[in-house]
């Protein structure tokens, strides 16, 4: 006889907004229950469609005494009564019912908001979902992706999957899966690269801090993927502008400690660190017509251009020429 | 009646008592509007229209600051003067005072404090220009700040303008003397009337006798104020206006490093941010606390929740109308900054051309000789230049920290 498997929490608490992750707690719950109840009755229902009557006849024990599975989800929009009415059975949890709470965290009313905090003082088993923003964690969770799918990947082919399909964890994961059954052996970069081409993300200041180092040909490709992404053209001048102030900035406050200048200056020391790099090869004079141009540029992609992607273009070879410019007055 | 319209315009003497004193200077376009007003009064007594004296539209042009919208207030208490006399706008009646307050029940006034006037606002105000006056004089509808209105406002505008009711009159004011500024169609349609910039003198005197001002600061005041009453009687009146203009001149001579530049431009910046919110900082919340009010905020029952459903998309779009009136505020600020840098090197250029004529700045002439000596004409000119593009910059919604920065960096450099 296999061993019983202990029986699930009749309370559960699936928090968080990331979505692909939330469905897959759900999912993972509901197979568990399942194993440790093949008969369960499950009920899966939005919050705002129940009423406090129905939730009661929903978690009540079955006159049959089968096992039932109530699944609320999008608690964060409970109303109060619901709210109120699922704090109160949370005291007294019946018997041969689980009841499960999908929440986002959030929520627009105070009650919906201390849902969580209710059920968790209630003891309820908590799977957290948090979105994920960290780089290192979206890095880790493409390696977990190809590991449960069962191939290995090394650190490149990471990175080249991440710059080629975007942060989407749906899209990663679904690429991931796509890779390992295509390929036999450990993917890296190359094989990445075979399957995926392009860039899914491209922000104004990967296009920025090519220009102000004098990379013509690399600030023109990021611009291009850019605009032909969608990045809206304001976004991409205001990255410039901001790059260049930074750059005349960083340059007139000289050199010494960058947490004292970080503030003296007012951005974050990791800026000044990094723009103390990008300052290499700038003048005095070759400075003043860049902010020209970053200027111009900021009213022309208000509607002053006819062409918003032309004006871009030219403002930043110019800055990069600027740039080149006193480089080679050196 | 043909009689007294030639005794009209054989009278060319514009009074120089009643509402007319309230006006510096600009005493050709005073005469064409007196004997409008003449005319109109006589119209209203029972005559004709005057011979053409009077007409239903008229546009004020002139440099900022040289009184338009004073102008305009005179002549709409001259038409609501309801002494009768030989001289329209006593300047004591009813109709005189509450025109000039702008309370009077038969004038309209326009006056934007957003970006531009906006065509649901003309809409409305065309309805009640085709009103009959209710004190049987004039109905007056005073525009200020034409060349704010969006082309779909000025087109809402066109009819009723060309042919208004009766008795109704169209004063439309713009603080420019370039034409451009006010649509073609609704130029077209008006009588012109271009003020010339008010002489110092007329200032000074002005300041002095209307307002009471030192005479030593009224002629200062005068001097300085590049032909503006309005930016005069500030300087004069507020000594944190005469700070912010010593601090904004002593820019030019302060700028030796690029370090400096940014520190100006934070000061210019944050000086017009500070200016923005003071201004309008408690009318904002005022307002927004009498919307909710008005909506039913704070109220307690059954219902209350979807009346304040309703009332936070108002609060939304008052806030809207917030934002733009403290845009403007910002960059009005920043705006006349910008004019006494021009001043300044505009000095410097006649400085370095060796021209005997006034200087902008007379109270700045060692700074702007000395730097008269330093730069040469050409780099005086691009750093006037930088000045200017810097102002139309800001017209044209650049962020005001990149347009600044970018300006001082040429100024820094010349």
């Amino acid at each position: 006889m296999p061993p019983q498997p202990a029986p699930p929490a009749p309370l559960q608490l699936i928090l968080g907004d990331e979505e692909l992750l939330v469905e897959r707690a759900t999912r993972e719950t509901l197979r568990q229950l399942r194993v440790a109840e093949p008969m369960a009755e499950l009920t899966r229902l939005r919050a705002t469609e129940l009423t406090p009557p129905h939730l009661a006849e929903l978690v009540s024990p079955s006159l049959f005494a089968e096992a039932r599975v109530v699944v609320l989800e999008a608690a964060q929009e409970a109303g109060a009564e619901i709210c109120e009415a699922v704090a109160a059975y949370c005291r007294a949890p019946a018997e041969g019912v689980v009841l499960v709470v999908v929440h986002s965290g959030g929520g627009r009313s105070k009650l919906a908001k201390q849902l969580p905090a209710t059920l968790r003082s209630a003891g309820a088993e908590v799977t957290e979902c948090p979105k994920v923003t960290k780089a290192s964690d979206r890095e880790a969770f493409v390696r977990n992706e190809v590991r449960v799918a069962g191939g290995r990947i090394d650190a490149a082919g990471v990175h080249a999957l991440i710059e080629a399909v975007g942060s989407d964890l749906r899209e990663l994961a679904s690429a991931a899966a796509q890779l390992v059954s295509d390929h036999d052996g450990p993917l890296d970069e190359a094989t990445v690269r075979r399957y995926h081409r392009g860039r899914a993300e491209v922000t104004g200041f990967a296009v920025a801090e090519r220009a102000v180092v004098g990379d013509v040909p690399g600030a023109l490709e990021a611009l291009r993927w850019a605009l032909s992404l969608g990045v809206p053209h304001v976004l991409v001048a205001d990255a410039l502008a901001d790059a260049v102030r930074s750059v005349a900035l960083v340059r007139g406050a000289g050199g010494g400690d960058p947490f004292r200048l970080a503030g003296q200056l007012g951005m974050p020391p990791w800026k000044v660190k990094k723009v103390r790099n990008q300052i290499r090869g700038w003048e005095d004079d070759s400075l003043v017509r860049a902010m020209r141009v970053v200027a111009t540029l900021n009213g022309e992609v208000k509607g002053q251009a006819a062409d918003a992607s032309y004006a871009l273009e030219r403002a930043v070879l110019e800055v990069a020429r600027a740039q080149r410019a006193g480089q080679r007055a050196r | 009646m043909t009689g007294s319209v030639e005794a009209v315009l054989g009278q060319p003497a514009v009074p120089t008592t009643g509402v007319w004193a309230e006006v510096v200077g600009q005493r050709s376009v005073l005469a064409e509007l007196y004997a409008a007003a003449v005319a109109a009064a006589g119209a209203v007594s029972g005559g004709g229209t005057g011979g053409g004296a009077m007409t239903h539209a008229w546009l004020l042009t002139g440099p900022p600051g040289s009184g338009q919208t004073t102008v305009a207030r005179v002549f709409a208490a001259a038409l609501q003067c309801v002494v009768p006399g030989p001289v329209p706008g006593c300047g004591a009646c009813q109709g005189c005072r509450t025109a000039l307050a702008g309370t009077h029940a038969d004038l309209r006034i326009v006056a934007p404090d957003g970006l531009s006037i906006s065509v649901a606002e003309m809409r409305a105000l065309v309805q009640t220009a085709a009103r009959r006056p209710t004190a049987g004089r004039w109905q007056v509808v005073l525009v200020e700040d034409a060349d704010r209105l969006t082309e779909g406002a000025a087109n809402a505008l066109l009819k009723a303008v060309e042919e208004p009711a009766e008795r109704t009159v169209f004063l439309l004011c713009a603080p420019s003397d370039h034409p451009d500024d006010v649509p073609v169609t609704i130029r077209s349609r008006c009588r012109p009337l271009a003020l010339g910039t008010p002489r110092p003198a007329e200032i000074a005197r002005a300041l002095r006798d209307h307002d009471g001002v030192d005479p030593e600061l009224a002629d200062w005041a005068a001097s300085v104020c590049g032909g503006h009453v309005e930016r005069a009687r500030r300087l004069a009146a507020d000594e944190a206006a005469r700070q912010r203009r010593a601090a904004v001149l002593a820019i030019p001579t302060a700028l030796h490093r690029s370090a400096d530049v940014f520190r100006c431009a934070d000061e210019l910046v944050k000086a017009a941010e500070t200016d923005a919110v003071e201004a309008n900082e408690i009318r904002n919340e005022e307002e927004k606390e009498a919307l909710r009010t008005a909506m039913g905020a704070g109220g307690t029952g059954k219902g209350t929740a979807a009346a304040t459903r309703g009332a936070n998309a108002a609060v939304r779009e008052l806030e809207k109308r917030q934002k733009s009136r403290t845009t403007r505020t910002q960059r009005d600020s920043l705006d006349q900054a910008l004019i006494d840098l021009t001043a300044f090197y505009r000095d410097v250029l006649v400085l370095s051309a060796g021209a005997a004529v006034p200087l902008n700045h007379p109270d700045r002439e060692a700074d702007s000789r000395s730097a008269a000596a330093r730069w040469t004409p050409e780099s005086t000119l691009r750093r006037l230049e930088s000045v200017l593009e810097c102002r139309d910059a800001l017209a044209a919604n650049v962020k005001p920290r990149i347009a600044v920065e970018a300006m001082l960096m040429v100024l820094w450099r010349g």
